[in-house]
């Protein structure tokens, strides 16, 4: 079978703007059907380098590069605006979704499943439609209806807001999908719904990159692939075996192994 | 190429900014007692009007323009205006045939179709050009209710108990230095009486559109709710885009009498001027509504994206007993736009209730204010009042202020005021980017979500209306 390359990082350099380096050469490969965990101490680097995949506008990009693939072949994303990331099929779900005051969720929901899939070349649903789909992708992640009705994120709580951040991620059906700490600020009942709706979404056309400090959500999503971020590189690559090193053993084996 | 496009081509961002050429009867510039009798010729007035305006401008010549808000202009020379221009051949309202084709198409390319049978079915429309009234709509269907919907300047012929009796009464002649202005020079604008229990089957709107150059609008609008009646008025504004400022000065005078209801709902988009704060429509205005009777109630919801200069305060005076009165306002201005607009809820009756949400926001180098009063005088007992003022700032050029003044004069009455100022967040953005939207759909998102308080209590097509409005203002002012 041939493998088809879905996110290639290499040699990415870059800085909060104005300020030192943070990424120090990161060299990245997923390929469709896969699930990366990148792991790592605080302070690492692991949320610089998805929100720079993703087009946070505080960083500059002081080298290397980035590309997704698309239907129309490799697309460089430091190219893109962050919208246009999200259109061509980059999903980023945040450690701290935001709040957006007065605007349902459900309108919301409706804006991005509609303006992503027009930017796709599909025709826009009209709000029945798009109720079909949203119930659907509510069942099929287990998530209460009145979820959709509330202003979005507001006063929900912290595993309310990830499940929203699944929910988003199940309409907009990414090529890829990175997903910073999804499991900070959980209960067990909560991390398990979340790692589960992180199941349910995979397929062998789509590739997901868990980024996260702690192992145990992998003790519910099986990663083939881990690498471990230190001081804006990976330090070691490995299979999901690397990852229980880490719970066993801490970081500090590896920093201090290094050299 | 449709009218509605070629007005957008030609108005740029201010996609309401043409000009009609129509033949005017267009009164010399400058304000003297002559001009005032002209005026008053012109709309062939009853004696008393013309006293009316004649003491208010005897008054007026003695005052001084109000300076306490927060606004920046240079002097306005009052002698430099025209103070009348209607197109020349309105001559009576009966038959759309007599108006002046022209004016038709300038209602028609900005939404209002005239003609019975185009226009809105659920909307009664009195449109206003420069200094008259050239049509009203739906007047067969509100006759059957007994409603009365026309021009004041018809009021005052047709209607003179009713209107010698309220014109004035809530917004007295020597209210202000503008109060006193309008009350010498007004010319058209809508005259609306609601039977006793009668809830009138549609939205009325005045749109009023300035045309003329030179010219000032000075409108005048008086709404009286009988007893047990309720009515939802629309207004709409728009002008051409010039390089000189053109004052409008209008007085809108409300009166509920017991358990009667008024809404009243602008969505204000004078020109505002380019870029760089040249031209656009100064906009002095007063707007008053009186709840007279007990367990009446007064709502006014405006949204206000236009003028380079804004001057208002819908106020209510709560006077009857369990009266309610609410203020809903969006204030937005970009560019180099000032705004300085709230209210004032004056609780005078017993167990009167008074509800105030402010949002404003602004843009580029532009100046927003809340100024609000809330006064519980002594007999009012066991009143309320809740206000929430929240300015959005966009950009780091813009200003907002709140001043809110607060009077208590008994032990019974609570008011509660929250404020709030943020910035439009750069995460905010980026988190719905990151969802596919751009930039602009990603502002006018938070946007609208910050005014939705205001926004649902506007009547439905003319809350599309505003949400338009301002996403195309925003765009103007963030892409």
């Amino acid at each position: 079978m041939k493998v088809e390359i879905m996110l290639k990082i290499e040699q990415l350099k870059a800085r909060v703007k104005d300020g030192p380096e943070i990424l120090k050469g990161i060299d990245l490969e997923v390929n469709a059907g896969e699930m990366h965990a990148v792991m790592g101490p605080n302070g690492s680097g692991k949320s610089t380098l998805s929100r720079v995949i993703a087009g946070h506008p505080d960083y500059e990009i002081t080298g290397g590069s980035i590309s997704l693939e698309t239907p129309d072949g490799p697309l460089d994303l430091l190219s893109l605006e962050p919208h246009e990331r999200a259109r061509a099929g980059l999903f980023l779900g945040f450690q701290y979704p935001l709040e957006i005051p007065g605007v349902s969720n459900r309108t919301f929901l409706r804006a991005i499943f509609n303006t992503v899939n027009r930017a796709r070349g599909n025709a826009p649903l009209d709000p029945m439609e798009f109720e079909n789909i949203l119930n659907s992708k509510l069942e099929l992640l287990g998530i209460q209806r009145e979820f959709v009705e509330r202003s979005v994120n507001v006063d929900f709580s912290g595993g309310e807001k990830k499940r929203n951040e699944i929910l988003q991620m199940a309409l907009l059906n990414p090529k890829l999908a990175l997903l910073d700490e999804i499991d900070s600020g959980l209960d067990v009942d909560a991390l398990k719904a979340v790692a589960e709706g992180v199941k349910t979404l995979r397929t062998p056309h789509n590739a997901v990159v868990l980024i996260t400090h702690y192992q145990r959500l992998l003790d519910y999503l099986l990663p083939d692939r881990v690498h471990i971020m230190a001081d804006g590189k990976f330090i070691r690559s490995g299979g999901s075996d690397l990852a229980l090193e880490i719970e066993e053993r801490g970081y500090d084996w590896i920093l201090n192994s290094k050299d | 190429m449709n009218e509605k496009q070629t007005a957008q081509e030609m108005g740029g961002e201010y996609r309401y900014g043409f000009e009609t050429e129509v033949e005017a009867d267009t009164l010399p510039k400058g304000l003297t007692e002559e001009t005032i009798r002209l005026i008053s010729a012109k709309k062939d007035e009853p004696e008393w009007l013309l006293e009316f305006r004649l003491k208010a401008f005897e008054w007026w010549l003695e005052q001084k323009e109000p300076t306490w808000a927060n606004l920046h202009y240079p002097k306005i020379d009052f002698q430099n205006i025209r103070y009348y221009s209607a197109p020349k051949t309105v001559s009576t309202l009966d038959s759309l045939d007599a108006v002046e084709p022209e004016v038709l198409k300038t209602f028609e390319r900005l939404g209002i179709p005239l003609d019975e049978q185009k226009s809105l079915a659920d909307v009664a429309v009195d449109a206003v050009f420069d200094s008259v009234s050239v049509r009203t709509t739906h007047q067969d269907l509100l006759a059957q209710y007994g409603i009365i919907f026309c021009s004041f300047s018809e009021a005052a012929k047709k209607y003179p108990v009713l209107v010698q009796k309220y014109l004035g009464s809530v917004v007295p002649v020597k209210d202000n230095f503008y109060a006193g202005l309008n009350s010498a020079v007004f010319t058209d604008g809508s005259f609306v009486y609601i039977p006793p229990g009668i809830h009138c089957p549609v939205d009325l709107s005045t749109y009023f559109r300035i045309n003329a150059k030179d010219t000032g609008q000075f409108e005048r609008t008086l709404i009286i709710a009988d007893k047990g009646s309720k009515v939802s008025y629309v207004e709409g504004c728009t002008a051409p885009m010039r390089d000189e400022h053109q004052l409008h000065a209008a007085i809108v005078e409300l009166v509920a009498l017991d358990d009667a209801e008024i809404k009243y709902s602008t969505v204000q988009n004078w020109y505002p001027g380019d870029k760089e704060g040249k031209g656009g429509i100064y906009n002095f205005v007063v707007k008053r509504g009186l709840c007279k009777g007990v367990n009446s109630k007064i709502s006014w919801t405006q949204v206000e994206a236009g003028a380079a200069i804004t001057w208002k305060y819908p106020s209510v005076l709560l006077k009857g007993d369990n009266s309610v009165g609410e203020f809903y306002s969006v204030a937005l201005t970009n560019h180099k736009m000032q705004a300085d607009t709230g209210t004032k809820m004056i609780h005078m009756g017993k167990n009167t209730r008074s509800t105030i949400i402010s949002k404003g926001i602004s843009c580029e180098k532009s100046s927003n204010s809340y100024r609000g009063l809330v006064r519980i005088s002594p007999g009012a007992e066991n009143s309320r009042n809740y206000s929430q003022c929240d300015s959005m700032l966009v950009g780091d050029e813009s200003f907002a202020n709140t001043y809110p003044y607060i009077e208590i004069n008994n032990d019974s009455s609570t008011v509660e005021h929250e404020a709030t100022t943020s910035r439009l967040s750069a995460d905010q953005l980026f988190y719905l980017q990151s969802r596919g939207l751009d930039m602009e759909s990603a502002v006018s998102l938070l946007v609208n979500g910050f005014c939705e308080e205001v926004f649902r209590t506007l009547p439905l097509e003319f809350s599309v209306e505003a949400v338009r409005l301002l996403e195309m203002k925003l765009e103007d002012s963030v892409g």
